[in-house]
Order: C-alpha cells, then sequence, then structure tokens
C-alpha cells in the first residue's frame, strides 16, 4: 500500500509551450528552448514577465552524448533572461522533463518559491542511428547491455513474454501503431503527420514514378507485414513499433493556486502526481507489468482522490508500440492482459471511450527524450482547455487527463493528473 | 571463493572460470543472480555465495537486427541478427544472456520455455579475457 501524500499547497499551470517535434538540421538546443518559451509567454493571457520567475527546472538526458555539451540549466536560463536565478538540471532518461516538472511542483508546495518555469529538451538529429541508439543504450541496465540487448530489444522480449501470457499477437501491436498515425496529422506539432494510409499511397506513387513494381497493399496491416516496408529492429519489434530520433523542447510556467488567476483566465491545476524506480529486466517478477508505474499510478490516485475510470483521456509512453499496452494496463484504465483487446475494439482511439495519446504519442508526435515528459504535459494542458483543434477529445465537459512517462526500461516512471475546475 | 566480494567484478571473475555463481541470503534464503551485497528482500542477512548448475528455460526474448557495436564486430547485422533473451535458471533466478543454437532468422520457430543450457562465450578484449554469458538449447 503506497502513503497517501498531499501538497503543503497547491499548484496550478497558468502557461505552457512546445517547440515542432522533428529532425532539425538548422536549430539547436537553444532555438528550440525560444521556440517553446516564447509559445509559453503568449499563453500567458494575463501576462508574465520573465524577471518574475524565482527558478528555473530543466530536464535532459544526455545531450552530454548526443552534443558533447553538458549543464544545461545554466545556459536555458542565460537565453531566456533568468540568470542569476538558480536553473537546475534534472536526469530520469526519458522520464527528465517530468521530473523537472516534480522539482518544479515540490519548489512551489513547499512554499519556497512562487513562480517557477520548468522545461525539457533533447537534440538527437545530429548524430548517426547507430551513435543515438548507443545513447539510449547507456539507460539500460548493464547486464542486459552485455547480453546484446538493445532499447528495442528489451522491449521486443517484453513483446514476447506479454503475447505468450495474454495470447496476443503482432497484429495486436499494429492497431496502437495505426491509431497513433491516425491522431498525429491532427497535431501541427507532431514529427510524423502521414497516416498509415497516406504513406502507403506515398509508396505507391513514388514507385509508379521511378518506373519501379507497384506493391499494392490491401489494408495497413497488409503495409504493416510487409517486411519490405516495414523491416524488423528487434523482433517482434519493426520499425513501425519504434519511436523516432527526434530534436526538440517543452515547458510550463507552474505558479501557486492562489495567485494563479493573476496569470491566467484558464489555469489547469495538479491533482496528483507519483514517480516509482524499476529494476532491471532480469529483476523483474513478471515482464508483463511496470512496477514503477504502477507505484506512481497509486501514489497520484492516492493523492487526487481520484480513481482509473474518472481519467477521461491519457498521454502514456508509447516508445514503442508494446509499452503502449503495459502503461493503459498499469494506470488501470484496462485490467491485465485486457489492453490489448481495448485497443483492438477502439477504445483507446480519439472518439473512444478512452482516447490514449491524441498527441500521436511518441511514435508520431516525436521523442526528444528529454522534452517528452513535459510536452506529454502540454498535450494534457492543451486538451484540457479546449484548444486542440482537430484532435479535441470530443467528451462534453472534459476535466480530468492524465501523463505517464516512463525513462530506461522502466527505471523511472511517473503519471501525473491534471485538472480543469 | 569466500573470500571474493558479491560484485558485478567477481561475478564476471567467474564467468571467466565458466562458473555461473550468485549469492544467497542467509536469513530469508532469497537468491540473486548476479550477485547482490545486500539483500533487497529482508535488508538483514548476510550473503553466500551458490553455484548455479546453468540448466534453465527461455522466459523472454528477442531477436535483434541492429545491435551495438560490440555485435557488430562480431558479424551480426540487419541480415544475420542473433537473439537475446532472459533465462529463468531451475535454481529461480532469472539471467539476461545471449541465446545461441536457435534461427533468429525465423523467430517464430523460437518457444518460450524452451530448455537451456548454460555456454560461456570467450573474447579476448584489449588484452583482457572478457566472458559473455549464453545459453543453447538443451
Amino acid at each position: 500500500m503506497v502513503k497517501k501524500r498531499k501538497l503543503g499547497r497547491g499548484v496550478a499551470i497558468v502557461g505552457a509551450g512546445m517547440s515542432k517535434f522533428g529532425m532539425f538540421k538548422d536549430k539547436d538546443s537553444k532555438d528550440l528552448f525560444t521556440e517553446a518559451f516564447n509559445e509559453m509567454t503568449a499563453s500567458v493571457n494575463k501576462g508574465i514577465d520573465p524577471n518574475d520567475i524565482d527558478a528555473l527546472y530543466l530536464g535532459n538526458f544526455s545531450n552530454d552524448f548526443f552534443m558533447h555539451q553538458s549543464h544545461w540549466g545554466p545556459i536555458i536560463a542565460d537565453i531566456i533572461g533568468t540568470v542569476p536565478k538558480p536553473a537546475t538540471r534534472t536526469e530520469g532518461a526519458c522520464a527528465s522533463s517530468a521530473l523537472a516538472f516534480r522539482e518544479g511542483i515540490f519548489a512551489i508546495a513547499s512554499g519556497f518559491y512562487d513562480i517557477v518555469l520548468v522545461g525539457g529538451l533533447e537534440e538527437m538529429s545530429k548524430r548517426t542511428t547507430e551513435e543515438v541508439a548507443e545513447g539510449l543504450a547507456l539507460a539500460t541496465v548493464p547486464y542486459e547491455g552485455r547480453a546484446g540487448f538493445t532499447f528495442p530489444g528489451v522491449f521486443g522480449a517484453i513483446a514476447t513474454a506479454y503475447f505468450e501470457k495474454y495470447g496476443a499477437n503482432r497484429e495486436h501491436l499494429m492497431n496502437v501503431t495505426i491509431k497513433s498515425h491516425n491522431n498525429a496529422p491532427l497535431n501541427p506539432k507532431a514529427q510524423f503527420k502521414l497516416t498509415i494510409r497516406d504513406m502507403m499511397n506515398v509508396k505507391v506513387e513514388s514507385a509508379k514514378k521511378k518506373g519501379l513494381p507497384v506493391t499494392e497493399w490491401i489494408d495497413e496491416k497488409d503495409f504493416l507485414r510487409d517486411p519490405r516496408a516495414n523491416p524488423v529492429v528487434a523482433w517482434p519489434m519493426h520499425l513501425y513499433d519504434c519511436c523516432p530520433i527526434s530534436d526538440g523542447a517543452s515547458c510550463m510556467l507552474l505558479v501557486a493556486e492562489e495567485i494563479a488567476k493573476n496569470f491566467t483566465d484558464a489555469p489547469i491545476y495538479v491533482a496528483g502526481i507519483g514517480q516509482g524506480s524499476g529494476r532491471g529486466l532480469h529483476a523483474c517478477k513478471d515482464f508483463t507489468y511496470f512496477e514503477a508505474t504502477r507505484y506512481a499510478a497509486q501514489e497520484a490516485y492516492g493523492m487526487s482522490n481520484l480513481k482509473p475510470e474518472d481519467i477521461q483521456f491519457a498521454e502514456v509512453h508509447d516508445c514503442f508500440s508494446i509499452a503502449e499496452l503495459l502503461h493503459i494496463e498499469d494506470l488501470g484504465f484496462f485490467e491485465p492482459g485486457e489492453g490489448y483487446k481495448a485497443v483492438a475494439d477502439g477504445l483507446t482511439r480519439l472518439n473512444g471511450t478512452k482516447p490514449i495519446n491524441t498527441s500521436g504519442g511518441l511514435k508520431c508526435k516525436g521523442h526528444p527524450v528529454g522534452a517528452t515528459g513535459i510536452s506529454q504535459l502540454y498535450e494534457v494542458w492543451t486538451q484540457l482547455r479546449g484548444k486542440a483543434g482537430k484532435r479535441q477529445v470530443p467528451i462534453d465537459d472534459l476535466r480530468v487527463g492524465g501523463a505517464h512517462n516512463l525513462g530506461g526500461t522502466g527505471g523511472t516512471c511517473t503519471f501525473t493528473i491534471l485538472e480543469r475546475r | 571463493m569466500q573470500e571474493r566480494p558479491f560484485s558485478d567484478i567477481s561475478y564476471e571473475q567467474f564467468l571467466n572460470e565458466e562458473r555461473l555463481m550468485g549469492s544467497r541470503c542467509t536469513q530469508c534464503n532469497a537468491l540473486y543472480v548476479p550477485p547482490r551485497p545486500i539483500c533487497v528482500e529482508c535488508h538483514r542477512g548476510d550473503m553466500s555465495w551458490e553455484e548455479m548448475t546453468g540448466k534453465g528455460k527461455l522466459s523472454a526474448f528477442t531477436c535483434i537486427a541492429i545491435g551495438p557495436s560490440f555485435m557488430i564486430a562480431e558479424g551480426y547485422h540487419r541480415k544475420n541478427p542473433y537473439c537475446s533473451g532472459v533465462v529463468e535458471l531451475e535454481e529461480g533466478a532469472r539471467v539476461d544472456a545471449r541465446i545461441e543454437g536457435v534461427d533468429p532468422k525465423n523467430p517464430e520457430t523460437i518457444k518460450i520455455g524452451l530448455p537451456l543450457s548454460v555456454k560461456f562465450l570467450h573474447r579476448k578484449e584489449d588484452e583482457s579475457l572478457k566472458t559473455y554469458l549464453a545459453f543453447r538449447p538443451s
């Protein structure tokens, strides 16, 4: 049983921004963060003077490795003009900025600060695919690396265990991919803006133009089954089961609840937060759930007095298609072993009973690892304010959403519940 | 043997000697492979070394087409994938290992529950001997 926790005082989000996610030759980390920061300040409708920001918490996994530059806290504080206010970097692999968000919450809840900027960034695309894979593999546990496991490899092994235990198969993973690709074109910030059907048409047209033999696929699954279109990366993970290499930045302005209305007419409140930790695959009792997610979820539900059925929609950490199935079960949206059936039945689609990854998820929105946690919260914030445009969740009175972020192979997991009052 | 600390370095030394070793808590009997110096089950016990029989079964696996540089150096690539897995030892603990003697190009033929026996892969790296833990069908 996880201890029931509460904040010393409430915290509200009064502004948020994120850069476009993608592979950018002509933009660096500072440019991307500037993009996110400018959108954030513009979103605070009663205005924010950056001089009033008390501190910055910034999530970054490994620009050290990717860009050969560390110590990003003060670099970013300098470009946004908050120096000499404190700037602190947090690292939790792919959950780095969810940790920055939590530090910002604690700093305000303790009464020490009133106005805190939290953010995240990662710049990965200037490295080769092999180098990025090596960089990401720094966040597996040592025994896994020595056995030849890569990141997709660990999730591939998890998938084989899930298939064995619950009778699912590759076709069920395809449902996750197709759903993410259907949401992404509706998100102007997403890295991939094509549905699987669009991709098929593009490939057919391109082959016709080049005078090459044209492959006609019957439907999306037929395309995803074709090893030429969707090659194996780490069985059963194929190319379309894996998130891309991305650059991007995200940020949010947090303030004490009692002053929230000074900044915006539409504050979004932090209802529950949770964080857990986990071990390497070999030390897990069962490979079909993440202990860290279950702990984080219990903490967040306990704090918010909310239940899984109260969460109207959520962003979950779909670094690989199989991961989305585990998360929607671990967060209690579906019973263990029922997640893949729920996805197959369309329950997690934009118009389903529990929309998941309306942003397109990591798979299609992109996954600049250090920026991901706050970009998920950005999506929830956007939806709760009714500003998600064509991908707006079609539920009347949308009030409560969740964001789940995972670092490494489940070593760090967070769950955050936001609400509109 | 009793002198060695319950560490990754000792674990690797034992692998060099073709011994798969774990640590067992003298209080609560919990078994750890690789060894742990602290019992995370009871937080009370001292540890003692225990040698595994090297027999087990496959509990999860993957066949990797795009591997890390040291696997590429061994000749693995997109058209020549390799298998990595988690093996449940007959003593109950689980270890990450390379899986040999299976067909990674046809992963559908590899079944969870497959009985396996340990194999020690010795490699010379930077003038020192390094041993990778592997298993193959019994």
